[in-house]
């Protein structure tokens, strides 16, 4: 990989990081406190758009170059492990155990439903 | 105001080059270390990493409350942007899918130990962060007391 495209990645992950503070501060204006949704809301959809750009990239409408600016930068920037393991461990903390199970394992089963989803779709196009 | 605080320019700044810092360090890791066998160590190593130092971060950010404009600019900085932008969740997800499609088995215990790694390692990172910053307040106090520091 080239230099210049390895920068870009890392622009692509800078922009996907902004988009995630500034989709989760608007989702969160909104939502009922207590459950981290708009984080939630945010790793479902990357995980749907990483799962579509992958099978685009197999379905041969992707090169690798964009697979790499657009996943491994844009989406990977974009969706987060720590804040929703951290958030996990805070509900938790307060023995919101149901919460706790949706935002750990919930979240996970909507992520790979979600990534197979689109990944089966990417493929058709 | 709210509405303002959203768009503000500086905090997203911070978010934006964090978030670019974080990526390189995931991507830059992902080249030393390529998936063997259709398991994403470096996704794997980035994440479990991520959520320990994350947890550490905010829990010693909370036990010192209030939050100071400076104290935000490093949560926003050096958590959502740089560990936020390191880890990921989309290529958790798509491994899996991927991984699952030659070897389910595999996939499932990548997926499940992810998750269980992660929660546990976010755990010790706040333990540790707690920890510190009990420490530092400790520090304080005694010098104020004109003890040892």
């Amino acid at each position: 990989m080239s230099v210049p495209v390895f920068l870009l990645g890392c622009l692509g992950g800078g922009i996907g990081a902004c988009l995630r503070y500034l989709g989760d501060g608007l989702v969160m204006r909104r939502a009922t406190p207590g459950f981290p949704s708009g984080i939630f809301l945010v790793n479902a959809l990357g995980s749907f758009l990483l799962g579509l750009l992958v099978g685009s990239f197999e379905a041969g409408l992707v090169d690798g170059t964009w697979l790499f600016v657009l996943g491994g930068g844009v989406l990977g920037g974009f969706t987060t492990f720590s804040t929703t393991m951290v958030d996990t461990v805070r509900l938790m903390h307060q023995e919101a155990w149901g919460r706790a199970a949706a935002n750990a394992v919930g979240m996970l089963v909507v992520g790979v439903v979600l990534a197979l989803l689109g990944l089966t779709l990417g493929r058709g196009l | 105001m709210e509405a303002n605080r959203l768009v503000e320019a500086r905090p997203l700044g911070l978010v934006l080059l964090g978030g670019a810092i974080g990526t390189a360090g995931r991507e830059g890791l992902h080249l030393l270390l390529p998936a063997e066998g259709g398991i994403p160590w470096s996704v794997f190593l980035v994440n479990i990493v991520g959520a320990v130092l994350l947890g550490a971060l905010l829990a010693h950010l909370a036990a010192v409350e209030p939050e100071t404009p400076r104290r935000r600019e490093v949560r926003l900085f050096v958590g959502t942007g740089i560990l936020g932008g390191f880890t990921t969740y989309s290529a958790l997800a798509t491994d899996t899918v991927l991984l699952a499609g030659s070897r389910l088995g595999l996939a499932m215990t990548y997926a499940v130990a992810s998750v269980v790694l992660g929660v546990l390692a976010a755990g010790i990172g706040f333990r540790v962060g707690r920890l510190l910053a009990d420490r530092h307040a400790d520090q304080h106090a005694d010098r104020a007391r004109g003890g040892r520091a």
